[in-house]
């Protein structure tokens, strides 16, 4: 049966067929539909983790007791997780460990485009990379492995264009599950107790293991030489495979399906083959600084961008050196950027901030749209949780201004809670506003811990934000919680709150109107 | 057939691009042919520009079409339709509702597109909202009716078009649906 499937189906069909036990990650796009899609499979365990610290860390666990684990985030949300990363890189698996960084080229929803390709090389990760929902739906299962077969956690890194475009999957009959068990968890502590001296051991085996890995890189399918015209020849993955076959049928190409580390034979043998050998890779020059170091000559971003995504034209174009010119009508066109939904609940709170001059340090989400006009409220925005904590910065600095911070509610969970009480321990006096709308917006109406439902909808414990609030040491003069509906209620909030010129938390309430609209449809 | 075709559809945030090119792919699926669909979910899409790349044929690799190459652009808001024209090329038909969707922030909606885009290229269909709604009777119906019209430049035999909106459009609208498609594809 032929059926069309998104990327991130694709992955989360391959990690059901490959009998994964456990799945876990944080909302980020474009990663959050692999998880959703896993989540309607009964079998397997799911779950939204606060962050995906904690979610690599459940899914470690789950890892070296036995099972198969996919912990899945955006390329940023690596950054979170990059602690566990690389010691768990040492200590290794016993059930297979995958780990999806969906990277972002051209940042559609990120604040950076950073390529995480380089946390492979960092963290002595092995990485594979598919070109379409085909090839995730295969390389996710080849992940677990390797995974298991060489005692490591190993990276898929699909990027936008592959989560989020469809192709056809053949899928021979209805998928069947069977739990894949590798055992439980037997006690280890020189392999899991990464003391310096069990460390030093470890890192040792790292080495060995890396070295392997590259030698047997050469022997892999997924690594494979097309030879076509030899006088020209590509060394690409991932989507940017597909723009090359679509825009050079002809030419001679080296698709790495593994592209950390990489198969150094392979590529010895493909340049000494062909005339000239371009390097064909979004963002950074990974291949291309590591071929030219085996003293190869190609080259590569002398001639593709290493901004933003390529196509199909940026390789048509180099072969045809003819520049594309653009089209413009003499009627001028108005942009259309994106914008907080009209009608959200929480632009009263945007208005009030603005009227009242406040600096305002924002966080990740829908809210962070408040940049823009009419509001242009948002002052700063850097990574998940940083709305209260560069607030407290701005405050040591300018100790004379209003800073507030507006922070989501699955953001606080995430990691706004840990500089509130910073905050608090350490005597600052910001406002910090809670922007509740029930729901993880942004990235498709994720369910958090303070809503009160799991991934599969059970109704699960809510964090109460007033007993939080006392928790950490806010007076209760200094918490309000307010509906998002009642601007004057909101304002004079804010008001006193502000007057007490002490650290304080003041919630407001408002459903997102999408979700809303999407729970009285029942579904 | 070694060609790949290639349809671009465009619109705003809402508009049912999103399903209209599920049912596309899938009919070109149905016909057995290779397919490959890009688009884009995320932040820049809330109340922003959408666009969805179909591409089918025997054998797809880019999921986004190269620049020139769309054979057909179908667009469901007026001004989005200038935003896409790079795609596009001399012998490309043009499908365009003349629905408009003002900007945030933007109070005069910019006037003469169409009459310009009709002057550049021969091949332009203009479908008109109003009478069409006449016919089809509900806003909710309209990317499949476009979709009608988009079939008459295809070579996707009428089974597979049924059986991917029966497969993909909401339980229980299959008829009015499937209506909304006969009629685009009977616009003369």
């Amino acid at each position: 049966m032929k059926k069309m499937l998104s990327g991130n189906e694709a992955i989360a069909l391959g990690a059901y067929e490959a009998g994964v036990g456990v799945g876990v990650g944080y909302p980020g796009t474009p990663s959050t539909e692999i998880l959703e899609t896993l989540s309607k499979y009964k079998e397997v365990y799911t779950e939204w983790s606060v962050n995906e610290k904690v979610a690599l860390e459940v899914g470690f666990g789950a890892a070296i007791a036995g099972k198969r684990a996919l912990v899945t985030m955006k390329h940023v949300g690596v950054n979170v997780a990059a602690d566990p990363l690389f010691t768990a890189a040492y200590i290794g698996v016993k059930g297979g460990l995958v780990i999806i960084s969906a990277d972002d080229p051209n940042m559609h929803s990120s604040q950076n485009e950073q390529d995480n390709r380089n946390y492979a090389y960092a963290a002595k990760i092995p990485m594979l990379e598919p070109s379409d929902s085909d090839e995730a739906r295969r390389f996710v299962k080849l992940a677990f492995e390797i995974s298991e077969k060489y005692d490591t956690p190993v990276f898929l890194r699909p990027t936008t264009r592959v989560c989020h475009s469809y192709s056809v999957v053949d899928i021979e009959k209805e998928p069947a599950y069977k739990q894949f068990n590798m055992g439980s968890f037997e006690r280890d502590q020189k392999k899991f107790v990464m003391i310096p001296a069990y460390a030093r051991s470890r890192h040792v085996i790292v080495e060995e293991r890396e070295t392997k890995l590259k030698n047997d890189a050469d022997k892999m399918d997924i690594n494979k030489i097309e030879y076509g015209d030899k006088k020209i020849g590509f060394i690409t993955s991932g989507i940017s495979y597909s723009y090359v076959k679509e825009a050079a049928p002809k030419a001679s190409v080296l698709k790495l399906g593994m592209v950390y580390p990489l198969p150094e034979k392979l590529i010895r043998e493909f340049v000494g083959s062909v005339d000239k050998v371009y390097v064909v890779e979004e963002l950074e020059p990974f291949f291309e600084m590591r071929i030219k170091a085996m003293g190869l000559e190609v080259e590569g971003k002398k001639y593709f961008p290493l901004l933003g995504e390529l196509s199909p034209d940026n390789i048509s174009e180099f072969i045809s050196g003819k520049k594309h010119t653009p089209v413009k009508l003499n009627t001028a066109i108005p942009p259309r950027p994106p914008a907080l939904c009209t009608g959200c609940p929480h632009s009263f709170v945007y208005n009030i901030l603005k009227e009242k001059n406040f600096i305002v340090s924002g966080d990740i989400g829908c809210y962070t749209l408040g940049v823009l006009p009419p509001y242009s409220v948002i002052d700063t925005c850097v990574d998940m949780g940083a709305s209260i904590t560069v607030a407290q910065g701005i405050e040591l600095s300018n100790p004379d201004k209003k800073v507030a911070a507006v922070i989501g509610d699955s953001t606080f969970a995430h990691s706004g809670i840990t500089g509130l009480i910073n905050a608090a321990y350490n005597k600052r006096n910001i406002l910090v506003i809670v922007l509740d709308n029930s729901i993880t917006a942004m990235t498709g109406m994720q369910p958090n811990p303070f809503n009160g439902e799991t991934i599969t909808g059970d109704k699960t414990v809510q964090v109460d934000y007033a007993h939080l609030a006392k928790a950490v040491g806010i007076e209760d003069n200094n918490f309000r919680e307010v509906n998002a509906y009642k601007p004057i209620e909101v304002e004079a909030a804010i008001d006193h709150l502000t007057s007490t010129g002490k650290l304080s938390l003041l919630v407001v309430k408002g459903i997102c109107i999408i979700y809303n609209k999407k729970k009285n449809k029942g579904t | 057939m070694d060609k790949i075709y290639s349809v671009l559809i465009v619109g705003v945030g809402g508009q049912g691009t999103i399903l209209a090119s599920n049912i596309l792919t899938q009919a070109a699926i149905n016909a057995g042919l290779d397919s490959k669909k890009s688009e884009i979910h995320g932040m820049s899409q809330r109340g922003g520009s959408v666009f969805s790349h179909v591409r089918f044929g025997r054998k797809v690799h880019s999921p986004v079409i190269p620049l020139n190459q769309a054979d057909i652009l179908v667009s469901l808001e007026e001004m989005e339709t200038a935003r896409w024209l790079d795609y596009v090329n001399g012998e490309s038909n043009l499908i365009i509702l003349n629905h408009r969707i003002l900007p945030a922030n933007v109070s005069v909606y910019p006037e003469g597109i169409i009459d310009e885009i009709k002057t550049k290229y021969k091949n332009v269909t203009i479908i008109d909202q109003e009478s069409m709604l006449e016919k089809i009777g509900n806003s909710k119906y309209l990317n499949v009716f476009l979709l009608g019209v988009v079939s008459k430049f295809l070579a996707i035999p009428e089974t597979a078009w049924q059986t991917a909106i029966k497969d993909l459009v909401p339980a229980g609208t299959f008829d009015k649906n499937y209506e909304a498609f006969i009629a685009g594809k009977n616009l003369a």
